[in-house]
């Protein structure tokens, strides 16, 4: 063996590798139409004065297709084809038949996943890792989880018997919009119930491609009906008179507002409103898993997740060290395409939640908290806002009390326990709250003092068809997921 | 022969645990059906459900955190209390006009139901939490929680019973309560605040207050630190009233489908689930 | 008499309590980044440059040694613009050997002491075991905690015998420390440990031995990184660290850079602050590049095998 002593190759340099990555787009088709009609009674249909919105991407801002805009003339035809189908044909069918409609739809969803989650990211602003990774395999779920309770619902409720409601009017927000059409739908269509729903007017797209989804699963005609439409549609909707029930997720003054509007009425309602969740860091954490969970807490769809964990309460013992890690792992987050897939913060859905948000940063500013951002780039055209904190932040800041919905973290520290439960409670909404600590009594101890309807305890954001969620106080009432999930589309009778 | 003057009763409202006049100084006639004066029943204000509604947030907390076993034997000793009073009950619903029939039925329905409730207080919790079998390593569960402090209703007819069966679902769910009684049939309701007084029942986890609906309706609806209101007075424009009122802290509004008060289907655990809230609580499973 | 105070209360932080399951997510979301194109082709030549090139076999002998150094400094000619590996590590009876073949080519000898795999080995004989391979010319010394004492509970004793360790290495030669993360059983422990090893003057902390499964993973390596982030926070101190034992392809390779940039970032971006200790991934990346040159899937046959 000949040995050499010349030195081989070239010598590499030690000097550090300074790594971006490559964009790494996903390119497989959304399949999206130029242009989407109603859907009503089984098939697309113009709306009656052929009205059509135009639908953009907030990352870009060019135009991705055209959306036809319900009326209120529209909004009769859906509910009169639902009505008719509930009477004639859905509240017949046997419960296990059903059942197989909506798995049938859980199974043609998970087919076309990829596509779905092309056009929710175009349409919508998020990452496309999270709507392939989150939003579209969780509403797969739901339609499977919910296809199954179809038949089994004289094991649900003991000693009663449940009765389906009749036609229920559901209207969602922007935020998630497929998996909110899921968790509409499913439990509706489960429990014998036959839908009229309104996707939010910013994006529409992946419900109408539900409907698609739907035709083709062959659900009889009616059952669901697809309307899309800004808030006249909306408010068409909630008032119209033969709905029996309103399923609504959204701003609590919206929510305040359809309470007024259901006033003197037979409607059931179930409400998921606004939330200012706090999520509560002891010095007894695991600390670098609890400041990932304060990450995706806030900046996880941008924030824009009602659930979200907006306040930081972080023991003053270790507040600096967590800022500190904050920021560093706020300086890793890549912000751009949402069709890239290493993007994690994606665009705002609209200019004029943009515009929201950016009005909040000046209200932090001006009310004299402290605001840093990473430095990351922001392209050019697009609706974009920087993962943003604020520290130097008191309960009293409006910062801490109004919700903000965008990638905005308030951070205010706290000595006890006692405390950090207080002024987590101390707020108006009651949907979410987060608990970082070691110690196991005191996780029991502080989920159970905390006023909120979803408590998450050395995690963040974790959502499944199996569990409940929905809000205390002004965060709404009624609950979307599991068994609990069943009670809001059935009316209760002695057996 | 001198015949002794009987000593009439004052009926005053119970709040926090004390028998305060209403602090507007009002009071109304109650008469019999034919038409003689009963007794002075007090007209509660809007500041009278205030107070009410102080002490029974003050009184909530400590109240939920009892064990149900512990409320269950509170609920069982009232069904005591009452059944040692039951002719003075039975008496008093004669006076507001029923039949000694009917007068004994109310009484003998309202301490069955005291007990069937009673009953309830430790197992509601076993049949409405769940265990979510999420599809990720987190063990998820799900529980119900007193809403916490509700407005009742009651309505005309039934001034025992339909209250006393409002009530119960109600409180043992750990919530406190600030009911508005019958207003043609009050007596019994002041009546069973003494035995509320009399039991283990803390102060301020219930309270009782008589007065005019119409004038009190607004206030109680509109309320911002009552969290669910209970209807049961049959009136569509009050409930529309309450519908809208409730919007302003998104109250919960319940109105009791009730046939019959009489009838077993008011024995019911789902009347528990109207006032509770459901929490769902995630932890990761590693080690 | 007045007491007096004999020392400082120390102001540092206990380990901080590691939950696994978070790390599991974070590890699962760092595995999701896409790496391609330029910055693929980056990784890998990098990844080629921090991989240890090891063998460490009973069998060992000069003629396999000296196979493997030639395989190290010739990692595959017909691919030009190679860095080369950044060391060969061998038991210290096969160090001369090495050195000798290696000779002025820039790659570094390692090698294992202290009563390799086990450490189960007076301390005596385990610290001479390190002067010795000094002696024969290691640049590198791999050193395994005693795991026994470890999991006694002996802290100060597995502390003391890593000190020691370091400054027999002084400037010479730098120190790894392998914590043996299998043998630890949870990720809190892996944390404490690593805090352990920096404390006493670790230039590298390193997970295995890879004699023992599970080897490196990378939630492990992940708790050890921000280990080394938080010591680096708060002494300013900058130490490497090294997964090695079950990194066998490309993918995998690049995935532990991933972590290693989102963690500590560019700074450490470099095999003179993290290695990989592998055998057969040097092949892997090897036909990974060659299919970014040529566009076409590779076979094994057309590379050396040690």
């Amino acid at each position: 063996m000949s040995t050499t002593t010349e030195p081989v190759g070239e010598s590499t340099s030690t000097l550090p590798l300074d790594w971006t990555y490559a964009p790494a787009p996903e390119k497989a088709d959304p399949n999206i139409r130029e242009r989407y009609d109603l859907f009503i009674d089984g098939e697309f249909v113009p709306s009656i004065d052929r009205q059509y919105r135009k639908i953009i991407s907030p990352s870009s801002e060019t135009v991705v297709c055209e959306v036809a805009e319900a009326g209120v003339a529209d909004i009769h035809r859906a509910v009169k084809a639902a009505r008719r189908a509930y009477d004639k044909v859905w509240s017949k069918m046997p419960p296990r038949e059903r059942g197989k409609y909506v798995f049938r739809i859980a199974r043609l969803l998970q087919e076309r996943a990829r596509e779905m989650a092309v056009a929710e990211s175009l349409t919508g602003g998020k990452p496309i890792r999270e709507s392939r990774d989150t939003d579209i395999p969780l509403s797969v779920a739901h339609f499977f989880y919910y296809a199954g309770w179809a038949d089994k619902l004289s094991y649900a409720f003991p000693g009663a018997r449940a009765r389906a409601l009749g036609v229920c009017g559901q209207v969602i927000p922007w935020n998630f919009p497929l998996l909110m059409a899921a968790w509409k739908i499913a439990p509706a269509l489960a429990t014998g119930n036959t839908v009229v729903l309104k996707p939010a007017e910013t994006t529409p797209v992946t419900a109408l491609k539900l409907a698609e989804i739907i035709r083709d699963a062959d659900l009889p005609p009616g059952v669901v009906n697809i309307v899309p439409g800004g808030r006249p549609t909306g408010q068409a909707l909630v008032e119209h008179p033969d709905i029996d029930k309103v399923a609504f997720t959204g701003s609590t003054a919206v929510g305040k507002w359809i309470m007024k509007a259901l006033a003197g009425t037979r409607k059931k309602y179930t409400l998921e409103l606004g939330g200012k969740a706090a999520n509560i860091i002891f010095e007894d954490a695991a600390i670098d898993q609890a400041v990932e969970g304060i990450i995706n807490a806030i900046f996880f769809n941008q924030g824009h997740v009602c659930c979200a964990g907006s306040r930081l309460l972080v023991q003053e013992g270790i507040a600096n060290v967590v800022i500190e890690k904050l920021k560093r792992r706020m300086d890793t987050l890549i912000l751009g395409d949402p069709l890239d897939k290493n993007t994690d913060v994606g665009a705002i859905n609209s200019k004029e939640q943009l515009d929201k948000i950016n009005r909040y940063l000046h209200v932090g500013e001006e009310e004299g908290a402290e605001m840093w951002q990473p430095s990351c780039p922001v392209p050019e055209k697009g609706f974009w806002c920087r993962p943003t904190l604020f520290t130097n932040v008191s309960q009293s800041h409006r910062i801490t009390q109004e919700e903000i919905f965008g990638p905005v973290l308030a951070i205010q520290t706290f000595r006890t326990a006692e405390e950090a439960i207080e002024k987590a409670n101390n707020t108006p909404y009651g949907l979410s709250g987060g608990v970082w600590t070691d110690k196991g009594a005191k996780i029991f101890k502080v989920t159970r003092l905390m006023k909120a309807g979803v408590v998450w305890a050395n995690t963040f954001n974790k959502f499944d068809p199996s569990s409940p969620f929905g809000g205390y106080k002004e965060s709404g009432m009624g609950r979307e997921g599991g068994w609990h999930g069943l009670m809001p589309y059935v009316e209760l009778e002695a057996l | 022969m001198n015949e002794r003057v009987p000593v009439l009763k004052t009926y005053k409202l119970f709040i926090g645990g004390e028998f305060p006049r209403s602090e507007s100084g009002r009071s109304y006639v109650l008469k019999d059906a034919r038409g003689r004066a009963l007794a002075n029943i007090c007209q509660g204000s809007r500041k009278d459900f205030r107070n009410s509604v102080v002490a029974a947030r003050g009184a909530q907390a400590s109240w939920a955190n009892r064990s149900g076993y512990n409320r269950g034997q509170i609920l069982y000793r009232l069904a005591e209390l009452v059944e040692g009073r039951r002719d003075q009950f039975v008496t008093e619903l004669k006076q507001q006009g029923s039949s000694m029939a009917e007068a004994r039925k109310e009484v003998n329905l309202t301490i069955d139901r005291l007990i069937y409730f009673a009953g309830w207080a430790d197992k509601y919790q076993q049949l409405f939490s769940t265990v979510n079998p999420a599809a990720s390593p987190h063990f998820v569960f799900s529980v119900p929680e007193p809403t916490g402090v509700v407005a009742l209703i009651a309505p005309e007819e039934r001034g025992l019973l339909a209250l006393v069966s409002l009530l119960c679902p109600i409180i043992l769910g750990g919530n406190t309560v600030v009911a508005l009684a019958s207003e043609s049939r009050p007596l019994s309701a002041i009546t069973f605040s003494e035995v509320l007084a009399a039991g283990d029942v803390p102060a301020g986890v219930v309270n009782i207050l008589t007065g005019f609906r119409p004038e009190l309706l607004e206030h109680m609806a509109g309320h911002m630190d009552v969290n669910a209101i209970v209807y049961a007075a049959g009136k569509s424009e009050e409930r529309k009233l309450i519908q809208q009122q409730a919007s302003l802290n998104v109250k919960r509004v319940i109105f009791p489908k009730i046939e019959a008060w009489t009838s077993e289907s008011v024995e019911s655990p789902y009347h528990i689930m109207d006032t509770q809230e459901v929490k769902t609580t995630w932890h990761p499973v590693g080690l | 008499m007045t007491p007096t105070l004999q020392q400082p209360y120390p102001n540092w932080y206990p380990s901080p309590p590691v939950d696994q399951v978070g790390v599991e997510e974070r590890v699962a979301r760092l595995n999701q980044r896409s790496i391609k194109k330029e910055s693929k082709v980056a990784a890998l030549k990098l990844a080629l440059s921090m991989i240890d090139l090891t063998t460490l076999e009973g069998s060992d002998s000069p003629g396999k040694v000296q196979q493997l150094c030639y395989k190290a400094m010739h990692l595959h000619d017909a691919l030009p613009g190679l860095p080369h590996v950044a060391a060969v590590c061998v038991y210290p009876a096969l160090v001369r050997i090495a050195r000798k073949e290696l000779g002025r080519s820039g790659i570094k000898v390692a090698s294992v002491a202290t009563a390799f795999p086990s450490g189960q080995s007076p301390r005596e004989t385990r610290m001479q075991e390190i002067r010795y391979a000094m002696q024969e010319g290691a640049d590198e010394i791999d050193m395994v905690i005693s795991r026994g004492s470890f999991l006694h509970g002996d802290f100060a004793c597995v502390y003391d015998e890593i000190a020691e360790a370091k400054s027999i290495c002084g400037t010479q030669a730098h120190l790894k420390v392998i914590l043996e993360t299998g043998e630890l059983g949870t990720l809190d422990r892996i944390r404490h440990a690593s805090d352990l090893a920096l404390a006493a003057g670790g230039d590298f902390i390193k997970t295995s031995t890879g004699k023992v499964q599970p080897a490196a993973t990378l939630p492990v390596t992940l708790v050890m990184l921000e280990a080394i982030r938080d010591y680096h926070q708060r002494t300013g101190q900058i130490r490497g660290m090294k997964p090695a034992g079950g990194i066998r392809n490309a993918k995998t390779a690049i995935q532990y850079l991933v972590l290693l940039n989102e963690t500590l970032g560019r700074d450490w971006m470099t095999p003179d602050l993290f290695r990989i200790g592998a055998s057969t991934l040097a092949n892997d990346i090897l036909m990974q590049l060659a299919k970014e040159t040529t566009g076409v899937y590779q076979s094994l046959d057309y590379f050396s095998q040690a």
